[in-house]
Order: structure tokens, then C-alpha cells, then sequence
């Protein structure tokens, strides 16, 4: 279990589930849930672009990545987020698919894109990552005041003189960010998965934000591990774990919600919906 | 891959189907997509693609209908998220994210295992991005039997609908069960993504759904006018996109055409573009609040 293709594995996972537990976090407080899932797929388009112009992945991944993050934030100042969200998104999958038309792409390419190859991961593939991972946390780090109270009290944030807006579009770059080191190691769908369901399950267990955030770094890292374990002994893609096991979190947090309102002390409020 | 462009390949019987089926598919889901974009579930509605093809992935696995398997797992996703806190206008994108990553992570599990099998190479391809082209003549009366339903279905809870969708409180102020209508709804919505997603693919089911609804409600005034927009421009895109990619096979010497889906999608998106200009001029004061989670109805609200 700890050769030396999974030392990789193991290095590659523990990154991505600290940032999707970090940036995650935001997604579920936001209620981002349909760009975090939108941004990683579209850049999927990117990759294929890329391959068919003989560029790096990677590039292409980015510039996806980015130009949706840009776009879903501009073009949701006038009209509905959600909608928004949804075209751009068909309309890099559409991309994808005239790209894919005109190459001969190979067809485990294809699905290791969506559903990742951590198996797979270099060496060199950590150094990029985790540079990226890096950035993707300070980021959250330095904009950390300011994406709680945009996301929690959008009048006070507007009082105090923030841009909801310009804060909402950060932050799907931050997304972008992420996603751009992701997509290769764990692929497009999954990075989603474990985005939403180890923070969304974190936030059934405690009410305090910085808790919060820690648990659901802790519930990720949980999630990616296990799975690694699970596929090594299986031979089962990682990804059917990931979304198992983030199914299950996201369970046993409503459970644990549903019997503390019961049992627990009143003053506890369960604030999974917002 | 994409091999449906070979010369020589087209006689018109393809195309033909590819209009009807396309024309059916565009009419139902600019109907449910309406009620979709308007009730700020546009992410269900894309979300259930992707639940629907896990179904259609793991059909191909138990070796039964994929028809059985798209609408299954369409309806099945539907109830998860309902159960899950779709009703909730604040919890919807979130329950919705938590049934697609199970959804997705399954998807995983299963075109693994068609993979390995060996019995379906393309199979992801074939189920992501789907073509309007290969579909057989035969599928045409089930899926118009199922879009009648859907739209009978929508027809019957129209006013109720209508009314909780653009003020929840009023409706339950007048005995209308929220909880009823939207699960009827979200179950309306089950069906059409499932069989716009197997009849035309994942990504043309979405850009259907959402694209001619979201374009024609910011430019109608009512909301009938923007169910009837919605329907004229979602199938003069199909129709325009399938004469493109027919077309398109001409315009390169590769012989290799473009996707039906990407001139589809590519029409629908520059028509939600232009529908935005008018906008613009009218109601730019509207900035700031479509940040997060996404406006729930007041457009057409205040128009209507």
C-alpha cells in the first residue's frame, strides 16, 4: 500500500483534500455548489482543447478554469447566477465535444480526466500541485473576514464597503485555482464531490465557523485516505469511494443534526441550509 | 468517437429523426426548464442529467434498457434531493451538489466497470455528450409518450406551480402544499432530463432546459409569453444546429464534422447573450443581488 507509485497517491490526495476542505468550506457556506461544479467541468474542455493544439493540459485546464470563474462572475451581475452557470457550463462541455470531434482522442484519457488517475501521479506532478494548493489556501486565508461576512451578512458586508460581487468573483478564481491542480490528479466530478459533501457534513456537527472549517478539512482528509486505501485493496476506481464515502459523512452529519435537535441543547440551531 | 459523419452516410433518415426528436426534446424542456430557471433550480435540473447517465451507465452494467436506467435514476436522484432539502430554497444547490456527488461517484464505479468489461468502448463519451443523430426511429413514440406526460403533468399543477414559485408564502397562505407541487415538479423535471438526456446527451439536455427558458424570461412580459418564447427558440436551435453540423462535415478536409450538440449549445448560448441587451438598458440596476445562490423569481414578478 506504500509503494512507491502510492507514496505519490498518498502526497497528491492529502493535498487536494486539504484544499477541497479548505475551499469547500466557502462553497457550502456560499451555497456555490453549481460553479464548484460547473468550473472543474468546463475546464475539462480545456484539457481536450489543449491536447488537440499540443499545448499542456495543465494550460488549457487553467484557462478554462479561469475564463469560466470570469465569466460566471460577470455575467451573473445581470441575470440569474444559476442560469449563468448553466450555459457557461454546456457551453465548454460543447467546446469539448467539437474539440474531442476533431482529435483522436484516446478514450481512458478521456475518463481520467473526468474521473482522475491518482494512481497515476508523477513526481513531478506534486511540486505544481502543491504550489498551487499553496496559493489556493492563502488566498482563502487573506480573504478569510471577507468571504465569511459576504456569505453570512451580505448588507453588513455592503455597509462596510465590500463588493459582494468582486468578493463572489475572487473566489470562483479561487475555485478556478483549484481546480486546475485537481482535475488531473482526481478529476473533474470528483474535486466536486469532495467540495460539497465533507464540509456540508462538517457543518451538522458545530456552529462555530473556524470548528467548522477544521472538521471539514478533517472529514476530507478522512474521505481521500480511506478511498486510497479502498482502491489499493479493491481495485475499484478511487472516485466510487470519494463519493461514496462523502455521501456518508454528509449522512452521518444529518443523523447527528437530526438527534442533537432532538436531544441536544436548545440553543443549537441547525444552519445546514443556509 | 464521433463516426456518425462518414460520406455518404446520409441519407436523410438520421436527419429526419434527428428534427423530430429534437423538436420534441426542445418543446418539452423549454415547458419544465420555464418553471426550472424561474424556481432557481437550474442546478437540479443540470444535476439530474448527470444522475440520469449514471443510470444509463449502470443499466449498460446490468444489462438492461438504458431507457429504464436514464428515468430511474432520473426520478430517483429527484426524490434523494427532495428528501435531501430541495424544497428549501436556501438548501436546494446543496442538496442537489450532495445526491450528484454520490450520483457521480457511482458513475465512476460503473463505467469502470463497462470499461473493463470491454462491452461498450466510448461508452463515456457516448453517454456525456450523446448525439441527436444516432438515435433510433424506434425511440421516437416513447419519448413523445413520456414528454405528453410531462407536459400533462406540468398543465395539471400549472397555477399551483406558478403561484409557489413566485411567492411560496401566498401559496401556502391559499392550502397549497409546497411540498406536493415541488416534488411533482421536481419529478416533471426527472423525466424530461431523463429522456432529453438519452435521446440527445447530457450536455444538449441542459442547454435545452435552460438556455430558450432563461433568454425568453428576460424577454417576455408574461410568463405565457415566455413559455411560448421559450419553445420557438429552443427548437429553431435544434433545427438550426442540426442543419450546421450537417453542414459542417463540408468545411473541413479532415471528413470529420462538428458535433450537433456544440452548434446547438453554441445557438442557444449566443441567444441567451442577445436576450441580455434590452436588459441591460432596462434594468441595470439589477447588479449585486444575482451574486449568490441565484434571484428567485422576481423578474418575471414584477413584469407580469
Amino acid at each position: 500500500m506504500f509503494s512507491s507509485f502510492m507514496v505519490n497517491a498518498w502526497q497528491a490526495g492529502t493535498i487536494v483534500a486539504v484544499v477541497a476542505g479548505v475551499v469547500g468550506f466557502f462553497v457550502v457556506l456560499r451555497g456555490s455548489a453549481f460553479p464548484a461544479h460547473a468550473i472543474p467541468n468546463g475546464a475539462f474542455a480545456g484539457a481536450a482543447g489543449a491536447n488537440l493544439i499540443g499545448v499542456n493540459p495543465l494550460v488549457g485546464l487553467g484557462v478554462f478554469a479561469l475564463g469560466a470563474a470570469l465569466g460566471i462572475g460577470r455575467l451573473s451581475r445581470r441575470g440569474r447566477a444559476d442560469a449563468v452557470t448553466a450555459l457557461a457550463l454546456v457551453m465548454m462541455l460543447a467546446l469539448g465535444a467539437a474539440f474531442l470531434s476533431q482529435s483522436v482522442e484516446y478514450e481512458p484519457q478521456i475518463f481520467s480526466l473526468l474521473f482522475g488517475e491518482i494512481l497515476g501521479v508523477s513526481s513531478s506532478q506534486i511540486l505544481p500541485v502543491f504550489v498551487l494548493a499553496v496559493v489556493c489556501v492563502l488566498s482563502v486565508a487573506v480573504l478569510y473576514r471577507r468571504l465569511l461576512l459576504t456569505s453570512i451578512a451580505p448588507e453588513i458586508a455592503a455597509a462596510r464597503g465590500l463588493r459582494p460581487e468582486r468578493v463572489e468573483t475572487i473566489f470562483l478564481v479561487i475555485i478556478a485555482g483549484a481546480t486546475t491542480m485537481t482535475v488531473p490528479v482526481v478529476g473533474a466530478l470528483l474535486i466536486f464531490t469532495l467540495m460539497i459533501g465533507p464540509p456540508a457534513a462538517a457543518r451538522c456537527f458545530t456552529n462555530r465557523t473556524g470548528l467548522a472549517l477544521f472538521v471539514s478539512v478533517a472529514f476530507a482528509l478522512a474521505t481521500m485516505w480511506g478511498s486510497l486505501a479502498a482502491a489499493f485493496l479493491t481495485n475499484w476506481p478511487v472516485g466510487f469511494f470519494v463519493g461514496t464515502f462523502s455521501f456518508g459523512w454528509f449522512v452521518l452529519g444529518r443523523l447527528y443534526a437530526t438527534w442533537h435537535r432532538a436531544h441536544g441543547s436548545p440553543k443549537v440551531r441547525v444552519v445546514l441550509a443556509q | 468517437m464521433h463516426a456518425i459523419f462518414e460520406p455518404g452516410f446520409f441519407s436523410s433518415g438520421p436527419v429526419h429523426v434527428a428534427l423530430v426528436i429534437g423538436a420534441v426534446a426542445a418543446l418539452v424542456s423549454a415547458v419544465v426548464g420555464v418553471f426550472a430557471v424561474v424556481r432557481g433550480q437550474s442546478f437540479a435540473g443540470h444535476a439530474l442529467t448527470d444522475v440520469a447517465t449514471t443510470g444509463g451507465s449502470g443499466a449498460f452494467v446490468l444489462g438492461i434498457s438504458p431507457l429504464v436506467g436514464f428515468l430511474g435514476a432520473a426520478i430517483f436522484g429527484a426524490g434523494a434531493m427532495d428528501l435531501v432539502g430541495v424544497q428549501r430554497v436556501r438548501g436546494r444547490d446543496l442538496a442537489t451538489g450532495v445526491v450528484l456527488g454520490a450520483a457521480t461517484g457511482l458513475a465512476a464505479l460503473f463505467l469502470f466497470l463497462d470499461t473493463t468489461s470491454g462491452a461498450t468502448t466510448g461508452a463515456t463519451q457516448t453517454i456525456l455528450f450523446g448525439s441527436i443523430f444516432t438515435v433510433a426511429s424506434s425511440t421516437i413514440p416513447t419519448v413523445a409518450a413520456l414528454s405528453v406526460v410531462t407536459i400533462f403533468v406540468i398543465a395539471f399543477i400549472y397555477r399551483p406551480l406558478l403561484l409557489s414559485s413566485f411567492s411560496a408564502d401566498l401559496a401556502a397562505a391559499r392550502g397549497i402544499s409546497l411540498r406536493v407541487v415541488g416534488l411533482l415538479f421536481m419529478l416533471a423535471l426527472a423525466v424530461s432530463v431523463g429522456l432529453s438526456s438519452i435521446a440527445i446527451g447530457s450536455v444538449l439536455s441542459t442547454a435545452l432546459l435552460i438556455g430558450p427558458a432563461a433568454a425568453a424570461l428576460r424577454l417576455a412580459t408574461s410568463l405565457r409569453g415566455a413559455l411560448v418564447l421559450a419553445c420557438v427558440l429552443g427548437v429553431v436551435a435544434t433545427w438550426l444546429g442540426v442543419l450546421f453540423a450537417y453542414d459542417s462535415f463540408y468545411w473541413f478536409s479532415k471528413s470529420q464534422g462538428l458535433p450537433v450538440s456544440s452548434f446547438i449549445v453554441a445557438l442557444i448560448f449566443v441567444a441567451y447573450l442577445a436576450s441580455g441587451m434590452p436588459v441591460l438598458r432596462r434594468r441595470g440596476e439589477r447588479s449585486g443581488a444575482a451574486g449568490r445562490g441565484g434571484p428567485r423569481g422576481t423578474r418575471v414578478e414584477e413584469s407580469a
